[in-house]
């Protein structure tokens, strides 16, 4: 039986006045790819920034419900932002390496986090991130050099990499692969698939076929709710619902 | 490079006859001209000063103008009391307004929620407008009698004008900065955020070093004003063209500066005379300094962009 790594129930969403999530309840299970399809303005990034709370930066959002990460509301008043967003990591859409070099760019958040300040410890920790998000050969020559000129795809993993430094248990990708050509989609795909082993990964993603070829659950959002959520195989080749079956057969959405 | 030619050249050459054409080239000769109207400026002023303040170099000996005595009446025309004046000030302003600079910017950019950035942002634009005068006056009146009261044998000292000075400095600061911190991308904070670090953190470690280039820009301009302001610093920093003693003390000596020395002497001078020619031979020094900082400040803008990959 696969443990749920993250449980959410009853889980709204607000911009204003605008419900931006409905009554959402969606499993994450442990160590396994969950990918979050739907139109776009469906609500599926709203609901991934949920997940580490990300949309606590904007002023006007609220949450009800609960987000359960190990059993532990991450809503509740004690729990830390800091502490939760090391445990939840994010890669986002726009590849954001810090303009710092590709060393400074992973070395960030050990040092943030009091991990390792420098020396052989930090060291070990930036081979080993850069090693797990396949990158380290790319770029072991030239640590010094600004990571802001790196290719793309290049730029994408050393933002996982700069994510799994710090440790975390669960990563999420938001549209990690839109500003990606094929090959590099490809690469960060694959490598999703190692890093499962490892950490519970949550992708949204616009790309049916990324969905079907990389994830092992798939939800479909549809105005804020949450429509089906199934074992990706089923989800694609036996859906449920009619919504989701015109949704992924193209004739709605 | 010939097609190039033929592409630069034919477009004006076949449709200048039209009437919207002409229209097109008036408007483009009169930017034009506004354009190379600043290069001219620029060049005609640093010409006649050049014409009118050269003598001094040439009649005055080095040794003398690098001498410690400023006493035109008896041509002693020793310009170090005057750039020490000068260096002490605009460096006493230049520590008081960065680190304040700085953290105001910081504050109202990154910190501030929406509504004291509201109120906070006015009261900044309105101290950028006060007359320089105003503000000399406002020192002469109220801090002068402050710094005396604290023990300085006058309150008309060096830290007066460098206080004078800094608050003058600040506005050109806080906003340039403000402006640098704001075209950091919210992908970086987004980033930092993301992996766990605190606010401060993310600000210090990430949006700092992105915004550097325009923070050093924002220095180097509040630099700028304060090393060129004549008016307010004439009032409060007594005006004694002495050196004065190293340490911590010379802060609280009067001193006089380059351009209060060419304001309060101008009025009085033979156009002509020695004394004149000095005066606008300090206008070059003046000029030069100010010429340096800007490069400066380019230069250092210049490594900036290269280092962040072209984005500003």
């Amino acid at each position: 039986m696969i443990k749920n790594k993250i449980d959410v129930e009853g889980f709204n969403f607000y911009y204003g006045n605008f419900q931006a999530l409905k009554n959402l309840n969606v499993p994450i299970r442990e160590h396994q790819i969950t990918a979050l399809i739907g139109p776009s303005g469906c609500g599926k990034s709203t609901f991934l920034r949920s997940l580490n709370r990300m949309n606590d930066t904007i002023a006007s959002a609220r949450a009800e419900g609960k987000v359960l990460l190990n059993g532990k509301n991450v809503y509740d008043p004690d729990v830390d932002v800091v502490e939760l967003r090391q445990r939840v990591g994010m890669v986002f859409q726009r590849p954001n390496p810090f303009p710092q070099s590709i060393y400074n760019n992973v070395a960030f958040g050990p040092r943030v986090l009091g991990m390792a300040q420098k020396g052989t410890d930090l060291d070990n920790i930036v081979e080993a991130s850069l090693k797990e998000a396949a990158l380290w050969d790319e770029v072991k020559d030239r640590l010094n050099h600004l990571a802001t000129d790196l290719n793309p795809g290049q730029q994408q993993r050393l933002c996982i990499a700069r994510a799994v430094a710090v440790r975390p248990e669960v990563i999420l990708m938001d549209e990690p692969c839109s500003a990606l050509d094929p090959v590099a989609t490809l690469s960060v795909e694959e490598l999703m698939r190692e890093l499962s082993d490892e950490y519970t990964i949550v992708i949204v993603t616009h790309n049916m076929q990324q969905a079907a070829r990389a994830s092992d659950w798939t939800g479909f959002f549809w105005l804020g709710e949450l429509v089906e959520f199934a074992p990706t195989g089923e989800l694609f080749t036996n859906p449920k619902q009619e919504l989701t079956e015109s949704y992924i057969t193209g004739r709605q959405g | 490079m010939a097609a190039q030619t033929n592409l630069n050249s034919m477009p004006p050459q076949d449709e200048a006859t039209t009437p919207t054409n002409w229209r097109e080239l008036v408007i483009e000769n009169l930017i034009r001209l506004a354009g190379i109207s600043a290069v001219l400026i620029i060049t005609m002023i640093f010409l006649f000063l050049l014409r009118e303040g050269f003598p001094a170099f040439v009649e005055v000996p080095l040794s003398d103008l690098f001498s410690s005595r400023w006493y035109p009446i008896e041509d002693k025309f020793g310009l170090l009391p005057l750039l020490a004046g000068s260096l002490i000030v605009t460096v006493g302003a230049v520590v008081i307004a960065v680190p304040l600079g700085l953290t105001t910017a910081i504050y109202l950019g990154e910190i501030a929620p929406p509504w004291q950035r509201e109120i906070l942002k006015p009261f900044i634009e309105v101290l950028a407008g006060i007359p320089s005068i105003v503000l000399g006056f406002f020192g002469w009146v109220a801090l002068a009698p402050l710094i005396q009261s604290m023990g300085a044998p006058s309150g008309l000292t060096a830290f007066t004008g460098s206080l004078i000075l800094a608050y003058m400095a600040l506005p050109t600061i806080i906003s340039i900065t403000e402006d640098a911190l704001y075209a950091v991308p919210k992908e970086y904070r987004d980033g930092a955020l993301a992996i766990g670090a605190t606010q401060w953190q993310t600000i210090w470690r990430v949006v700092l070093p992105a915004a550097r280039s325009g923070i050093v820009i924002a220095v180097m301009l509040g630099i700028g004003r304060a090393i060129g302001e004549t008016m307010a610093v004439m009032l409060v920093t007594g005006n004694a063209a002495n050196i004065p003693d190293l340490g911590f003390g010379a802060l609280f000596q009067p001193v006089r500066t380059m351009t209060a020395t060419i304001a309060a002497e101008m009025g009085e001078v033979a156009q002509g005379s020695l004394h004149y020619s000095v005066l606008f031979g300090i206008g070059i020094v003046l000029f030069i300094i100010t010429f340096a900082i800007n490069s400066l400040a380019t230069y250092f803008v210049g490594g900036g962009k290269r280092r962040r990959g072209g984005q500003i």
